[in-house]
C-alpha cells in the first residue's frame, strides 16, 4: 500500500465494486508465503511482471530507440507516447521571409545577417536571451537583442495581419519594448539589490512612520465621522472644521451644535482640565448645559468655557513658573507663614479646587534646598486635592 | 450682516424648459417646473431657527386611580413662544413604551401632543418629521416622562401636575428658497434678514398646511402650566461669570509678565544663589 503510494501506482487496476467487501480482509489476511509484505504489495494480486522493453520518443527528431523497464499487467504493457515526451515545449519564434525583410524590416544598426542570426539562436535557445547574448557574435547588450526580435516580431505581425484591429489586442503591439524602461528597471533592481544592510533598516524605518502617520490620520478621521456621521476634512481650526461639519447636515439641534464645538474647542485640554473646566462653571453658578439654549447663549457659554479655559492654562503656567523658582522666591513674594497658595486667586474663586498648597515641584533643579515647611517627595505631577488642603 | 448668496447659479426659466438642469433627470414628485427649483436652490451661510419646547405634564388621578392607571399624562412638543409649528413639522410620532397599545403614536397635525394614563415612568422617543420644501430627515428627541415629585413628603396633588419640559432650538442650515419664502414673516419661525434686493419666489403653500385649524398652543388647556423659558437670565449670568473670568486672566497675565520681568534665580547649568 505505502510502497504503491510512493511510486505513484494504482492501488488496483480494476473498480472495486464487489470486490470491495471482499478486499479488506483478504488484504490484511492474506499472507504471501516466500515474499515479504512489502514486495506483495508492489506485486499486487494481478498478474503483474517488469520487462525490458524498448521504447521511442516523439519529442525526438530522429529515430533513436532506446530501452527501459516496463510494468506489464497480465501481459499488456502501457500504451501511449513516451510520458516525457509531452514537456517538449517551444516557443514560437516567427520566420520571416527575404521579401518580407526588405520591405518591414530593415534597420540602421543591424544588417540582415545580424538579425538572422539573432532569430536562429532565439529559436534554438528559447528566447533566452542571457544566453543568447552570450553566443552572439558581435557584442550586444541584451537589451539590444531583446529590443531588435521584438520590434521585428511586432512589425511582421501587424504586416501580415488584415487589419490594424486585428492585432491591436495582441500583447506584442499593445505593450511594446521598451529599451529605456528596461534598463532603469534593471538599474533599480541592482540598486535595491547592492543596498547596504543600514539603508535597508532606514528605509523601513521611513516607511513604517509613514504607516503610522497615515494610519493616525485615518483613525482620526473615522472617529469624526463616526460621531458626526459625516466625512470630515482633516484638522487645523478644529471649530472652524466643527461649523463647516454642521452645516453639512440637513437639519440639527443647537444643544447639539453647542456640544460639538465644546468638544472641539476643548480638544487639546485632558480629562482633568475639563471636569476643571466644569467645576469653574458650576461655581460661577453657570449652568453647564444651558437651560434656555438660544444662539446667544450659546455663543456666550461656549466664549466662557474658551476662556475658563485660558485662564486655568495660564494658572498652570504660573505655578510652574513659581515651581523653578521656588524658594528663591519666598522671601520675595510670601511672608513666612502663609499657605503656598500659587494660584494667586482669592479663596473665594478656587478654581477647579486645585490649591497647590504644599510643594507642587516638577522639575528638579541641582542642588535645590528646598525650605518648605512640607516638602511631600518631589512628585512628577500635581498632586491631586486632599481634603486637607481645604 | 453678511451678504447671503444663492447657492446654485443655474437659471431660472419659470415656466417648463428644465432640460438643462440635472434636477429634471431624476424623478420628482413636485408638479409645478418652478415649484421644484426653489426647493433645490439653497439660500447659503443662513440659518432658519425654530425654537421649541418638548416635554410632559402628568396629573395624579387622586381617586380615579387605579392601580395600572395612577397618573393621566399629556406628552407634546410645541413652539417656544406657542405659536403654531405646523408650518414646519409635518408630522410628530411618539414612541411610548411597549407596555402601551400601538407604542408608535403618530400625530400629523398641530397641536403636536398625546395624552395617556399609566402608572410607570420611561423615556418618550419623539420624532420629528418636516415639510418636503424643509427637510427630509428626521429629527430625534428623548425626554423622560416624570410622574412623581422628587419631594416624597405628602400625597400627591391632583390639582398640581408634574411638569418637565426642555427647550430647544432646532436650526436648518442652507434652507431652501421655498421654505424661507414661506416662513419669512411666520411667527414661530426665527429667520435672518436678507440684504434688500433679494428676489424670493412667492411663496407656496403646500395641501398639508392647516389653515383653518389651530395650532398654536397659545390658549391650550394645559398652557398654564407651560414653563417659562427666558434667555435674558442666562445670558445675564453667563455675562457676569464672563467678566469675572476675564478679571482674573488679567490678574495672572500681569503677574507672569512681572515674573518673566524678574532675572531667574534657579537656572540649572548655572548653578544657583541664595536670595
Amino acid at each position: 500500500m505505502d510502497a504503491k503510494d510512493i511510486l505513484g501506482l494504482p492501488k488496483t487496476a480494476h473498480p472495486l465494486t464487489q470486490e470491495k467487501k471482499s478486499r479488506p480482509p483478504k488484504e490484511s489476511q492474506r499472507k504471501p508465503d516466500g515474499i515479504s509484505r512489502e514486495v506483495y504489495a508492489l506485486i499486487g494480486d494481478e498478474k503483474i511482471t517488469w520487462q525490458w522493453l524498448p521504447f521511442t520518443n516523439s519529442a525526438r527528431k530522429d529515430d533513436l530507440q532506446l530501452y527501459h523497464w516496463v510494468r506489464v499487467v497480465n501481459g499488456a504493457p502501457p500504451s501511449g507516447d513516451y510520458s516525457f515526451a509531452k514537456y517538449n515545449k517551444s516557443v514560437d519564434v516567427i520566420k520571416y521571409t527575404d521579401e518580407e525583410y526588405e520591405k518591414y524590416l530593415t534597420d540602421p544598426v543591424w544588417t540582415k545577417e545580424e538579425t538572422d542570426q539573432l532569430f536562429d539562436l532565439c529559436q534554438q535557445f528559447d528566447l533566452r536571451f542571457i544566453v543568447i547574448a552570450d553566443r552572439f557574435p558581435s557584442s550586444r547588450t541584451v537589451e539590444e537583442l531583446k529590443d531588435r526580435y521584438y520590434s521585428v516580431s511586432r512589425h511582421i505581425l501587424i504586416a501580415r495581419a488584415a487589419s490594424p484591429a486585428d492585432v491591436s489586442g495582441h500583447p506584442l503591439v499593445k505593450e511594446p519594448y521598451k529599451v529605456t524602461q528596461e534598463k532603469e528597471r534593471k538599474r533599480a533592481l541592482s540598486m535595491v539589490l547592492s543596498q547596504t544592510k543600514h539603508q535597508e533598516r532606514k528605509d523601513a524605518e521611513v516607511l513604517a512612520e509613514a504607516k503610522r502617520i497615515a494610519e493616525s490620520r485615518a483613525r482620526m478621521v473615522a472617529r469624526s465621522a463616526r460621531e458626526l456621521e459625516l466625512p470630515v476634512t482633516f484638522n487645523a481650526g478644529r471649530e472652524n472644521d466643527e461649523r463647516g461639519t454642521l452645516r453639512m447636515l440637513r437639519v440639527y439641534l443647537r444643544t447639539y451644535a453647542l456640544d460639538q464645538m465644546i468638544v472641539a474647542a476643548s480638544s487639546s485640554a485632558g480629562l482633568r482640565t475639563i471636569k476643571r473646566v466644569e467645576q469653574s462653571l458650576q461655581e460661577l453658578g453657570v449652568n453647564l448645559k444651558p437651560r434656555v439654549p438660544t444662539k446667544a447663549v450659546c455663543s456666550e457659554h461656549l466664549e466662557l468655557r474658551k476662556e475658563i479655559l485660558t485662564l486655568l492654562n495660564l494658572q498652570k503656567e504660573l505655578q510652574y513658573k513659581e515651581a523653578d523658582g521656588s524658594s528663591y522666591r519666598d522671601s520675595t513674594y510670601e511672608t513666612p507663614g502663609t499657605p503656598k497658595d500659587r494660584t494667586f486667586v482669592p479663596d473665594s474663586m478656587m478654581f477647579g479646587g486645585e490649591r497647590v498648597g504644599k510643594r507642587d515641584q516638577k522639575r528638579k533643579g541641582p542642588g535645590r534646598v528646598s525650605e518648605a515647611p512640607s516638602s511631600p517627595a518631589q512628585s512628577k505631577r500635581p498632586r491631586k486635592l486632599k481634603a486637607t488642603d481645604l | 450682516m453678511s451678504a447671503r448668496k444663492v447657492g446654485e447659479t443655474e437659471p431660472q426659466p419659470e415656466e417648463g424648459g428644465s432640460a438643462q438642469l440635472p434636477q429634471s433627470i431624476r424623478a420628482s414628485k413636485s408638479t409645478e417646473d418652478s415649484d421644484k427649483k426653489s426647493t433645490d436652490r439653497k439660500l447659503k451661510d443662513v440659518d432658519i431657527c425654530l425654537p421649541i419646547v418638548y416635554g410632559t405634564i402628568a396629573f395624579y388621578l387622586g381617586r380615579k386611580a387605579s392601580e395600572s392607571q395612577s397618573h393621566k399624562w399629556t406628552v407634546y412638543v410645541r413652539g417656544a413662544t406657542n405659536e403654531d409649528i405646523g408650518a414646519v413639522v409635518k408630522r410628530v410620532v411618539f414612541q411610548l413604551h411597549p407596555s402601551f397599545n400601538n407604542p408608535m403614536r403618530v400625530i400629523e397635525s398641530p397641536p403636536f401632543e398625546l395624552t395617556e394614563c399609566g402608572w410607570g415612568e420611561f423615556e418618550i422617543a419623539i420624532s420629528l418629521f418636516f415639510h418636503n420644501d424643509v427637510c427630509e430627515k428626521q429629527l430625534d428627541l428623548y425626554h423622560h416622562l416624570k410622574l412623581y415629585t422628587e419631594d416624597e413628603s405628602g400625597p400627591q396633588s391632583t390639582k398640581k401636575p408634574v411638569v418637565m419640559e426642555s427647550y430647544n432650538e432646532i436650526v436648518f442650515p442652507d434652507p431652501s428658497e421655498a421654505f424661507f419664502a414661506r416662513v419669512q414673516n411666520h411667527p414661530a419661525v426665527i429667520v435672518p434678514r436678507l440684504p434688500a434686493g433679494f428676489n424670493l419666489p412667492n411663496p407656496v403653500l403646500n395641501d398639508n398646511m392647516n389653515e383653518n385649524k389651530r395650532g398654536d398652543t397659545k390658549d391650550h388647556p394645559l398652557s398654564q402650566w407651560f414653563l417659562n423659558f427666558s434667555e435674558a437670565d442666562e445670558l445675564l449670568k453667563l455675562a457676569a461669570a464672563r467678566q469675572e473670568v476675564q478679571a482674573h486672566i488679567v490678574n495672572v497675565r500681569r503677574k507672569l509678565s512681572l515674573m518673566d520681568g524678574v532675572p531667574q534665580l534657579s537656572k540649572p547649568p548655572s548653578g544657583f544663589e541664595y536670595a
